[in-house]
């Protein structure tokens, strides 16, 4: 399946190859490089490219391209998958997935890479499982290992690969046992010109850290199940279960992960947190353009907007701004002609505005199009949809554990047309 | 020198840059180019005694593979460690070998002997990682002792050693092919594994090294199906893609009838709907093709084999990796029925969100989809609305999708939509959305004219590109109806003078050719203007004007016979000889002269010969001839390595190969005799038969030795028999393939239903592989600790056992109640039930000949059954037999009243009756337990029978029986269902649904039926008596009947209405005498409902001359009032 995988940085530089079966010549990411080159933007390489003798399937994460080389034919989402489990495992691994990073622990990287794919077909790719084969490297284990001779490398098989239960590694021991849920939801909405919502979906995650000991057995349940509409869950959970009773029943993984992320049915109304009033003219003929933007809140239950950061790309005529915040700080960008405005949070009872000018080039036309605006932002204590966990209960080990929700709303891609 | 050292070489700028960075790192290829001192380091390194030294070298050395720098000359150094102790040493050689061993393959065969000593480690990762490097590196000699390795490794004990077996047979296939058929061999071995760690591996060997081999599936196929959701999310992907082939093969096509209407030329329609009429048409012509169908062949009946698969597959939508979820959507997509396919756009959706690689697979999956089924994705027609952050890759196969979906009643909103796109940034994309407008405006003939005006003004546009992409779409929007729009014409007449982009000016151009009668006065003037710029124009624009030209002299040759003439002698001397030749093809054809032939009679014809208007299509027509997520499918291009998704075969081949386990020695049973035998056994043996509906894995039938029984009971005596031979499971097929296969299924729900809730008794079914015996004892463990779980046979108290003892069967209670005959009748039993055991087997032959004299009919068997398992009523049936009453008097089949579900005729044949078991229903204990009876009495088997589209009150529940995949004719069958009515007497709605038909049924609980019986002493309930006064208590006089005059009639009729357990009185006195007490007994019953658990208690005080007082204590006070109705009823008739 995978037969090579070469990493390339932004500059178009291969500084990592491995090689599942017979060496791949590096010439074949030659290829790559010309379809790098006719994008204009990174993400705009295309992700299949194919070869004469190969085909390259290549993911852009954390701005390095993970190539992978196929020969023959693969579901492509496959290897998509897996690189993107790859990058995912890294960073896990070394908290930062940059080049950086990776020549640092290249021994590492190679060690996972061997793991996780034998013959192109993956083998191990549950970080539980991986981190009994291989530990992660941190500061206190290199010194204890120079000091001790002992290695980072497992040498029993670690026991999830045999159970059932093959996320959860055994022997999990912690004095303080506690287990976190974040409910993360995020709106994603394109508002028209007008301010009336053209579409917007509520996408949420669960993502849980667990820290218990033993082998717990958890079921979490919501006070209103029916808001999910289309969820997709962690290998954990029971899926049996959920479709009976709408109850989440799993033995969770030792540490972080994902345990859901669904979809809020369409047919419920979104809640739209921010509004925008915005008046961005360009007039025929003249340089200047008028810029005047305001957020306030809507929506929002009483809790604050936080974190909101406004971003637009201007027209390619526009050379220079000059604008007044009341609130945060703006920057412009005059080569990639993107607007930043960091608001901060949003006090109701005085709206943050950006207005000002902005210099256009002389004798150029009007742009035909004004820009959309992307927004940011974050609600802390409350997911949007209305979803409340109702109990989190333990069975299967004896002591008490520490257990804690948190809500959130984040504004995922929030566009805003004007 | 390999071909990454050259690399180097050429690159050797760029990589001399991030030179620095290594600057700490000694093994850099600066260095390494010019010194090789620092090799000589290594290999210093290398041999020193010290394992860190070894590691360090070992480290570095590695970190030179990783950029790609050759490290080869170090190979004698280090493959002296790959015996090192250190097992990080280790690994990072057996790397180094994997990489280099191909090259210098006679240094490499002195580290074999350590693999094959590896190959006997008893560390099973170590035997793993021996056989993983052994296979691993690529050395032709060893293509012998690689085979023997895998041969050894694939029998091993442990799974994931034979995962790695299974990982080795395409390295070596790849190796050397010609090992294939002994390959093949390992490939079989290894599919009949059991475990799911081994499954996704085994079938990726199959998929590379004989896919052609699809025999080889058939007996694992019900296998693979049922272990499916428990596999790897990996192994998932390639199981599923083979199994979407394999059904190919063996099933019929589910949209068989729709299929034909496509071949009979409704296919265009039904994807750019564009008449009104036309949905009814379609519907119209479909049933009548449908009707045809149907007359001509039987109607289509899924295969409960395909069935399996879809439905095993369904739950896999959820998963969280994009790759399983597409798996399953093209599986649905290729194999479904129509309606069913639906389901998967939700999940394709959703992985829109994801990552922009992932989305762009799916939204090229999609867009394929949307062609061959609009219908599926019109709900989530905005989630592909495009934003301006999106990749333009991303927006075009967005737009691409939009395009599809459109149809007359979201055109509007899709115009709108596309109308803010044309005013983006990204110019490629204002380019694909003209090009989409003008695909709508073909294929919807309303907004034909909204969409030909949008883009008219699109003509103005300062962007060239947009008005250039404009006219191209206009041009061909125009060939459809010219006559009305001349005027359009006119205006991109004078677009001439402005627009330089050549391919918008030949539109231009060959449309005015093309309709010069429309616009007879501005034609010649652009040819003029024409004339005058041919030098500096474009070839393509060049083309076009010798061709206005010659147009023009046809129709008009007055005005325009000069200026031809002026243009073609520029062409003649153009620089391009394709001008040049189509001028003097031109000049010769149009220009009247004496030699010319008789072609230029038809120049008329030639040129202004109507031509058909060009047909907008979707680039992703006709794609889904490949697999959907394939490769191939994504290039649009038969990858290497691509296995053709077959056509559905004409006639399904026989079913049967898949209920085959294969033993040469023994005969094949068909599923026909098989099943004879049952039905025979059913009547000899009710009790077996009976544990099939239920099938619990007790304990109670590993004393049956008999094959016979064991083929018969389901998963009970299946996994006693199992654990006899545990590891070699083929040897007792001899009591027939089939049941086994069932017994697999079986086992797979039950594994299933471990997982659900941890509350099932311990002794499972031993036959799992060592593996599984870990996780059971994890389970165990958990069980005891878990609060909830009710108590298990270790509890000591009857009223307690008699709910926990979830799946029991019947039997087991009957011999419990006969066992504690033998100690004394008042006593609590309290023995544990293992002891039991033991003298079950005996126990049962003596009930078979004491108690219940064998049924004929196997419809009353499974009722009469049903009755002994209640222990309450076995206590009755106890204290009965103490005072020697003929066991006769409870008579089984009025005990348990059947009703009917279903009727017959009604049923078309096949009639349903249920009945309450009073047995606690196992997997929830809030639950009724409904034991309901199919009999078959139709000519043709019923499939499928399962149940649909529960429609309950408030919190009702209900809990689904297993489906029956087949009940041929003349046949019965039972099965449990659980109810929870939520202590109200409110009918359960549902579907009752076979293969063909679907009934609407209802279940409507007596009163009685919603306790369940609880154990009390005198006291005991006299203490709850007085807590229940009041409101909650009624009482009512009564005259008990003729028949109703003793004690014992009294306690059966009470216990008939409801599911009571009567209160053993404070002396032995009350209970003994069968003949009326003198002393006016009193008789006192109890239970609890059974979804909220509220005391349920009555009071029977006899008075003289047949008078009595019924009293019924209960917190309900509905279900108190009801259940006096219901006990008067009973005493008085």
């Amino acid at each position: 399946m995978i037969h090579s995988l070469f990493l390339v940085n932004a500059s178009g530089d291969i500084f990592l190859e491995k090689h599942w079966k017979s060496v791949v010549s590096r010439s074949v990411c030659d290829y790559f490089f010309e379809a790098q080159e006719r994008a204009t933007e990174p993400e705009n390489v295309p992700p299949v490219i194919p070869t004469p003798h190969h085909y390259l399937i290549s993911v852009l994460r954390h701005r390095i391209y993970f190539v992978a080389v196929i020969q023959s034919e693969v579901p492509p989402l496959f290897v998509i998958e897996f690189l993107h489990r790859v990058v995912d495992t890294f960073q896990d691994y070394f908290g930062v997935c940059t080049e950086a990073a990776i020549k640092d622990n290249v021994v590492v990287v190679y060690e996972l890479l061997e793991e996780m794919l034998d013959n192109g077909f993956p083998l191990a790719t549950e970080s539980n499982i991986l981190k009994e084969l291989i530990k992660p490297p941190t500061i206190l284990r290199t010194m204890v290992n120079t000091i001790t001779g002992s290695t980072n490398v497992g040498e029993q098989l670690p026991t999830g690969q045999l159970s059932v239960v093959p996320w959860r590694r055994t022997g999990v021991k912690y004095t303080n046992n506690e287990a976190y849920f974040d409910v993360v939801e995020e709106i994603d909405a394109i508002i028209d010109k007008s301010g009336s919502t053209i579409t917007a979906e509520i996408q949420g995650v669960i993502d849980a850290c667990v820290k218990l000991t033993g082998m717990p057995d958890l079921t979490l349940s919501f006070m209103n199940p029916r808001l999910l509409d289309d969820v997709s869950f962690h290998p954990c959970v029971r899926f049996k279960r959920w479709e009976a009773e709408r109850i989440l029943s799993f033995i969770p993984p030792d540490g972080n992960f994902r345990l859901l992320s669904y979809h809020v049915s369409s047919q419920n109304l979104v809640a739209i947190p921010v509004y925008v009033k915005h008046n961005i003219t360009f007039r025929e003929g003249s340089s200047q353009g008028r810029f005047d933007l305001t957020l306030g809140p809507k929506q929002t239950m009483g809790k604050a907007v936080e974190s909101v950061l406004v971003s637009s790309q201007l027209p390619r005529g526009v050379l220079n701004t000059n604008l007044n915040p009341s609130q945060g700080t703006y920057t412009f960008d005059p080569v990639t002609k993107l607007l930043t405005w960091d608001v901060g949070k949003i006090n109701p009872q005085k709206l943050p505005s950006l207005k000002g000018s902005m210099s256009l080039q002389a004798g150029a036309s009007k742009p035909d199009e004004n820009p959309t605006i992307n927004i940011q932002f974050k609600i802390q204590q409350m997911a949007i949809s209305g979803l409340k966990v109702n109990r989190l209960d333990m069975y299967g080990e004896k002591y008490k554990p520490f257990k804690g929700i948190k809500y959130m709303t984040k504004a995922g891609k929030f566009q805003v047309r004007t | 020198m390999s071909a990454s050292s050259a690399f180097n070489d050429e690159k050797g700028g760029s990589s001399s840059v991030g030179e620095p960075e290594y600057g700490h790192d000694p093994a850099s290829g600066g260095i390494f180019s010019s010194d090789y001192k620092r090799h000589d380091d290594l290999k210093e390194m290398l041999d020193s005694n010290k394992d860190s030294l070894k590691l360090e070298a070992m480290k570095r050395i590695v970190a030179m593979i990783a950029r790609g720098k050759n490290a080869s000359d170090l190979f004698p150094a280090v493959v002296k460690n790959v015996a090192c102790k250190n097992i990080e040493v280790k690994k990072l050689v057996y790397v180094y070998l994997v990489r280099y061993a191909e090259e210098q393959q006679d240094l490499a065969l002195l580290s074999i002997s350590t693999f094959q000593r590896g190959l006997k480690d008893p560390n099973q990762l170590i035997r793993a990682s021996a056989l993983r490097v052994l296979s691993s590196i690529r050395v032709t000699i060893i293509v012998p002792i690689m085979m023997l390795a895998i041969k050894e490794a694939a029998s091993d004990m442990s799974p994931y050693v034979r995962k790695t077996a299974a990982h080795a047979i395409p390295k070596l296939y790849s190796l050397d092919p010609e090992q294939k058929d002994q390959l093949i061999e390992v490939i079989e071995k290894l599919l009949a594994d059991k475990t799911t760690l081994v499954a996704g591996s085994v079938v990726m060997a199959f998929e590379e090294v004989c896919p052609e081999r699809i025999d080889l599936i058939h007996k694992n196929y019900r296998k693979l199906c049922n272990l499916l959701i428990d596999v790897e999310e990996w192994g998932q992907v390639v199981i599923i893609n083979m199994l979407t082939r394999y059904a190919r093969t063996q099933f019929l096509n589910p949209n068989i009838n729709e299929s034909l209407l496509e071949e009979g030329g409704g296919g265009e329609k039904t994807f750019y709907g564009s008449d009104d009429e036309e949905d009814e048409d379609e519907e119209d012509k479909e049933k009548k093709a449908e009707a045809a169908a149907m007359a001509k062949r039987k109607p289509y009946v899924m295969d409960p084999d395909h069935r399996l698969l879809l439905r095993n597959t369904k739950p896999l939508l959820q998963s969280r990796n994009a790759a399983v979820v597409m798996a399953v959507a093209q599986l649905y997509f290729h194999l479904a029925p129509k309606a069913e396919v639906g389901v998967i756009a939700k999940a394709l959706v959703r992985l829109l969100r994801s990552h922009s690689e992932v989305q762009f697979v799916v939204l090229q999956n999609v867009a394929t989809m949307t062609i061959k089924r609009r219908g599926m994705f019109e709900p989530y027609l905005k989630s592909f609305y495009i934003r301006s952050t999106d990749p333009t890759q991303i927006k075009i196969l967005k737009l691409e999708v939009l395009t599809n979906l459109a149809n007359e009643t979201n055109i509007s909103t899709i115009l709108r939509e596309f109308q803010t796109y044309i005013k983006s940034m990204d110019k490629d994309f204002v380019a694909a959305t003209i090009q989409a407008i003008g695909r709508c405006a073909t294929n919807i003939g309303e907004v034909r004219d909204t969409c030909l005006n949008g883009l008219v003004q699109l003509l103005s546009n300062r962007d060239e590109l947009v008005v250039a992409e404009s006219v191209v779409v206009i041009k061909k929007l125009l060939q459809m109806q010219p006559e009305k729009h001349s005027d359009i014409i006119k205006h991109m007449a004078k677009l001439t003078d402005n627009i330089q982009v050549p391919m918008a000016r030949a539109s231009i151009l060959w449309l005015i050719g093309e309709y010069c009668e429309h616009v007879p006065k501005i034609a010649p003037d652009v040819l003029r203007k024409m004339a005058k710029s041919f030098t500096n124009e474009e070839d393509i624009v060049k083309l076009q004007i010798i061709n206005l030209a010659a147009k023009l002299y046809l129709t008009n040759s007055k005005q325009t016979k000069l200026l031809t003439q002026y243009v073609l002698n520029l062409a003649k001397y153009d620089q391009n000889y394709d001008i040049r030749d189509r001028a003097r093809f031109i000049r010769q054809l149009i220009v009247p002269t004496d030699k010319s032939g008789a072609l230029s009679k038809y120049a008329k014809k030639l040129f202004l010969a109507l031509k058909p208007a060009p047909v907008l299509e979707s680039p992703f027509k006709d794609r889904d001839h490949f697999q959907l997520g394939s490769l191939s499918h994504l290039l649009n291009a038969k990858a290497g390595g691509y296995q053709e998704l077959p056509d559905w075969p004409e006639a399904a081949p026989d079913p049967s190969v898949r209920n085959v386990e294969v033993k040469e020695s023994v005969p094949e049973w068909t599923k026909c005799s098989s099943r004879e035998k049952r039905k025979e056994k059913k009547v000899e043996k009710p009790f077996y038969s009976d544990s099939e509906g239920e099938s619990g894995p007790t304990e109670s039938a590993d004393s049956e030795s008999d094959s016979a029984s064991a083929s018969e009971s389901g998963s009970g005596s299946g996994s006693g028999s199992e654990e006899s031979g545990s590891g070699s499971e083929s040897e007792e097929s001899e009591e027939g393939s089939e049941s086994e296969e069932e017994e697999e299924e079986e086992e797979e729900k039950e594994k299933k239903k471990k997982k659900k809730e941890l509350k099932k008794p311990v002794q499972e079914s031993e036959s799992e592989q060592s593996s599984e015996e870990e996780e059971r004892k994890r389970k165990n463990k958990q069980q005891k600790s878990d609060s909830e779980s009710e108590s298990d046979e270790e509890e000591e108290s009857v009223s307690e056992s008699s709910q926990s003892e979830e799946e029991s069967e019947d039997s087991e209670s009957e011999a419990e109640v006969k066992q504690k005959k033998k100690t004394a009748a008042s006593k609590p039993p309290s023995k544990p039930a293992k002891k039991e055991n033991k003298k079950e087997k005996k126990e049962m032959s003596l009930l078979d000949l004491d108690d219940f004299e064998p049924t004929p009919s196997p419809q009353v068997t499974p009722v009469n059954t049903f009755l002994s398992s209640s222990l309450v009523t076995d206590l009755e049936g106890l204290s009965l037999t103490d005072t020697v009453l003929a066991p006769a008097t409870i008579a089984p089949s009025s005990a348990l009243k059947s009703f009917e579900l279903l009727h017959r005729i009604t049923g078309e044949g096949l009639s349903v009756e249920y009945c309450f078991s009073r047995q606690p229903f196992s997997p929830d204990p809030h639950m009724v337990a409904v034991q309901i009876q199919f009999t078959n009495s139709a000519a043709t088997e019923a499939k499928n029978l399962h149940m649909e589209d529960a429609k309950l009150q408030s919190g009702m529940r209900v809990k689904e029986f297993p489906e029956i995949e087949v009940l041929p004719a003349g046949e019965t069958t039972t099965v449990v269902m659980g109810i929870d009515f939520c202590d109200s007497t409110q009918a359960a709605n549902f579907q009752l649904c076979t293969h063909t038909r679907k009934f609407f049924v209802s279940i409507q609980p007596p009163v009685g039926e919603l306790m369940t019986p609880v154990f009390m002493t005198e006291n005991e309930f006299k203490k709850e008596q007085g807590q229940l006064m009041g409101m909650n208590e009624i009482t009512e006089k009564l005259t008990l009947s003729d028949k109703c005059q003793n004690e014992h009639a009294i306690v059966q009729r009470v216990t008939t209405a409801a599911n009571l357990s009567r209160v053993p009185c404070g002396s032995d006195k009350e209970c003994s005498p069968p003949v009326p007490p003198p002393d006016l007994p009193v008789h006192r019953f109890a239970g609890r409902t059974v979804t909220s658990g509220s005391l349920v208690l009555v009071t029977v005080a006899t008075k003289e001359e047949r008078a009595a007082q019924l009293t019924v204590n209960c917190e309900k006070m509905v279900i108190g009032t009801m259940l006096v109705k219901d006990i008067l009823l009973a005493l008085t008739q």
